[in-house]
């Protein structure tokens, strides 16, 4: 095969792609009983997806993603709970104010680098935060937003105590991001992403028009990160001032690079994984379960850079 | 006829250091020229000002008589400005195919395309695939940049230079590191590159460079010193003290 078929057909569809859609499927008939569970892990892999486009195809480092998983979150809770319960036009809104943040914040904090770039992902989390806090009369400040109450899905499906709804919703959801994101990594776009994190300076040299590329890609996972956050919000039907969190940035980094950072599927396999472990280990050890999250981290960095889809990969001999 | 490329009045200042000093510059269409001057003559800030990478302080670019002064970088290199670089510039975790066809996306205006279309990638991979072949690295397509040795990755560089279909090609010492041997292979290929296209080469290697270049402008403390064919250079006297020693052939 021509090194160009070889290119082309490295693009298309592999059945263990359809893998973690197997296990998302086997796991709403097996584990019934885990399905709130299953739903904040889907919840997750879209909020590390998200994250996955900017920090591991576009060289973006952030560790203030959650301000646009909150952005969303608020938008479709506040949507849900003064406009309509309506679910998937609260997802859009969600997109959309993400969208909206990512694209103002992207064009001023874009222009710098490295560590003030970082600093500059935490102050617009950080203004977020605060702005979220003061505005009580909308948000609910530190009480959290109540009153959520989300519709049935076309007016059809009704979000049920068990979670199944939600947790078909969130799949469905996940399913369609994926597939938006799968595309976009593998456009012209998407290699030109990994040209700009390979080597920014030839990008320029080479004629792309580099800050524009950045910019959008930063707007498009803010937006999926604001999806993510709305299905949090709908399917809890709660919104608190955590979903803005430095917490939540740091661990849905930790999440990607359980997984492995740059490969897509490093989202499904890092954030499955933490969130698991972090049930296990909390009803094992409630006291000290993130000291193992901790060890566990080390442990990946120190013999498993790629994260544990890079690890695969050597063993494979890839 | 308009040059392919010319400079105005080109003046490129630090504070007190004069890099570029009123450089009146013509590239001819189709046209084989060297830049050579001793080590800090100013030949890669040239170039730089050409480029965009550097303001200049005064004077005026064009390229095929446009005013190419304001532009920025990636402009120019739409309009057919196309270079390569002194040390390798490279996309060094992507394959050999993967770094032209960047190029070729770019300049086919496809680079920002998020759908895919699968014909138009199909064509850039194609003609980033047929430049390989021409620059006889297509054996080495899908192999990464940094797997290859220095010498190939020389030709990776000309390869992306290349994939921008310049009118106007840049070489900014394509043989500096390169093994003797190896440097052959790279002369060759500045040899064969396409006759529509005007290439400067800035060298140091006078061999080289008494082989391609039909014009050559010898540049000291960033003031053009004299222009001429391979032979006036070779007989000028200013030349031979400054730049080339007195031991040089011509």
């Amino acid at each position: 095969m021509s090194p160009v078929d070889a290119s082309i057909r490295g693009h298309r569809l592999r059945a263990i792609e359809l893998l973690p859609w197997l296990i998302a499927i086997g796991g709403y008939f097996g584990f019934g009983d885990y399905l709130t569970l299953g739903s904040q892990i889907l919840i997750m892999i879209l909020f590390a997806l998200s994250l996955d486009l900017v920090l591991g195809y576009a060289g973006i480092v952030t560790l203030g993603h959650s301000a646009f998983f909150g952005a969303g979150a608020y938008a479709a809770g506040i949507y849900a709970a003064y406009v309509t319960g309506e679910p998937l036009s609260g997802l859009l809104i969600a997109a959309l104010t993400a969208a909206l943040i990512g694209w103002i914040s992207g064009f001023v904090i874009l222009r710098t680098q490295g560590l003030a770039l970082l600093m500059l992902t935490l102050a617009v989390t950080a203004l977020l935060a605060e702005a979220a806090n003061k505005a009580s009369f909308i948000t609910g400040g530190a009480d959290g937003l109540q009153g959520v109450d989300i519709d049935p899905i076309f007016g059809v499906f009704r979000f049920d105590l068990f979670g199944r709804t939600a947790y078909l919703y969130c799949l469905a959801v996940l399913f369609l991001t994926w597939l938006f994101a799968r595309r976009l990594v593998h456009s012209s776009f998407g290699r030109s992403l990994v040209g700009i994190r390979e080597n920014a300076a030839r990008m320029h040299a080479i004629g792309s028009p580099v800050r524009r590329r950045l910019l959008t890609v930063y707007t498009i996972s803010a937006a999926l990160a604001g999806i993510a956050g709305a299905l949090l919000a709908q399917t809890t039907q709660f919104v608190g001032l955590t979903v803005l969190g430095f917490q939540r940035s740091g661990e849905i980094l930790i999440m990607l690079v359980f997984g492995g950072i740059g490969r897509l599927y490093g989202a499904f396999v890092g954030a499955s994984l933490y969130m698991i472990a972090q049930d296990q280990l909390a009803k094992m050890d409630p006291e000290f379960w993130y000291f193992w999250i901790g060890l566990l981290l080390v442990l990946l960095v120190m013999f498993a850079r790629g994260g544990i889809l890079g690890l695969i990969d050597r063993l494979l001999g890839r | 006829m308009t040059p392919a490329l010319e400079t105005i009045g080109l003046h490129k200042r630090f504070g007190a250091l004069t890099v570029a000093n009123d450089i009146h510059f013509r590239l001819e269409a189709g046209a084989r020229h060297a830049l050579i001057g001793p080590n800090g003559a100013g030949k890669t800030t040239f170039v730089n000002l050409i480029t965009g990478r550097l303001p200049p302080s005064a004077g005026r670019i064009l390229l095929g008589g446009e005013d190419i002064t304001a532009l920025p970088q990636a402009a120019r290199v739409r309009r057919g400005l196309g270079r390569t670089f002194q040390i390798n510039t490279l996309f060094r975790g992507l394959s050999v195919l993967e770094n032209v066809c960047l190029a070729v996306s770019e300049r086919a205006g496809i680079g920002g395309d998020m759908l895919w279309r699968f014909g138009a990638r199909r064509a850039a991979l194609e003609y980033g695939y047929a430049l390989l072949e021409r620059l006889r690295i297509a054996d080495d397509a899908a192999r990464l940049v940094k797997e290859l040795p220095y010498g190939k990755q020389r030709l990776v560089e000309i390869a992306i230079a290349l994939g921008l279909q310049p009118s106007v090609l840049l070489l900014d010492e394509p043989a500096a590191g390169v093994p003797a041997a190896e440097s052959a292979i790279i002369l060759d290929v500045i040899e064969r590159l396409p006759s529509d296209i005007a290439v400067l080469i800035i060298e140091h290697d006078m061999e080289l460079v008494f082989r391609f270049a039909r014009r050559i402008t010898v540049l000291v403390q960033g003031s053009v010193l004299i222009e001429g064919t391979p032979a006036e250079i070779a007989a000028d006297a200013r030349v031979r003290e400054v730049y080339l020693g007195e031991g040089h052939h011509a």
